[in-house]
C-alpha cells in the first residue's frame, strides 16, 4: 500500500463521517459534491472533508480502496454509504439520521464541527 | 452518441429492466442521469443497487465518456 493510500485509509477509518469531494465545504467545485454535503449537513453529520482535486492520485487510490468509481464518496464509521444520489435519497427518507445514530451513537450531532483534512504530504502539495 | 452507448450497456446488464432511461442532463454528452427499474435490485441495498449500475457503466466511467453520473434505481417486479 502506498503512503497516500495509507493516509486515505486512515481518514476513512478514523473520521466518524468522511466526505471525499471536489473542492472544500467552503468552496465546492462540483454539483454532486454539493448535494452530498447539503444532505450530510441537514442530517447534522460531523463532516470531515477531503478535497480530491489537488492530485489525481487521491481519486485513483480512493476508488481502488472503496471499489466506487465516482466522486463524492461518503463513509460513516469506516463504511462506504455511497455517492451523492444515495446520500441524498437517504437524507430525504430520513434514513441517514438513523444510520448516523446507529453507527456513531445518539449524540452524533454534538461531535466535532465540519473540518477539512489533507491527505497529501507537504512535499506533494 | 454517448447516451446510446450507455443505453446499450445498461440493456445488456439489465435485460429484464422495466424501465431504463438515459438522459443527457446538459446536452453536452457527458452529464447523465440514468434510471433503472429491475427485478435484479430486489433485496439489495441502495449501495449494492448503485454498484451494479456503476459496474455496467465501468468502461465509460473509466475512459472519461461520463463526466458526471446521477443514478436512480428502483426494484421492479420480475
Amino acid at each position: 500500500m502506498s503512503e497516500l493510500s495509507g493516509r486515505i485509509k486512515g481518514v476513512i477509518e478514523q473520521e466518524p463521517v468522511a466526505l471525499f469531494m471536489k473542492g472544500t465545504p467552503q468552496f465546492v467545485m462540483c454539483g454532486n459534491s454539493d448535494r452530498a454535503l447539503r444532505a450530510l449537513r441537514e442530517a447534522g453529520a460531523p463532516v470531515t472533508a477531503v478535497d480530491i482535486l489537488p492530485d489525481p492520485a487521491i481519486r485513483q487510490e480512493l476508488s481502488t480502496l472503496s471499489g466506487w468509481p465516482t466522486i463524492p464518496q461518503v463513509f460513516v464509521a469506516g463504511e462506504l454509504v455511497g455517492g451523492a444520489d444515495i446520500v441524498q435519497e437517504l437524507a430525504e427518507s430520513g434514513e441517514l439520521a438513523g444510520i448516523l445514530e446507529e453507527k456513531l451513537g445518539p449524540d452524533y450531532r454534538d461531535a466535532a464541527e465540519e473540518r477539512v483534512v489533507d491527505v497529501l504530504t507537504p512535499a506533494q502539495r | 452518441m454517448a447516451a446510446e452507448r450507455l443505453q446499450t450497456l445498461l440493456r445488456s446488464a439489465f435485460p429484464d429492466a422495466d424501465e431504463l432511461r438515459v438522459e443527457d442532463r446538459t446536452g453536452g454528452g457527458d452529464h447523465f442521469q440514468v434510471t433503472v427499474a429491475s427485478p435484479r435490485f430486489s433485496g439489495l441495498s441502495l449501495l449494492e443497487q448503485h454498484r451494479l449500475v456503476n459496474e455496467a457503466l465501468a468502461e465509460p466511467l473509466r475512459d472519461g465518456t461520463i463526466h458526471e453520473l446521477r443514478i436512480k434505481t428502483r426494484e421492479a417486479q420480475g
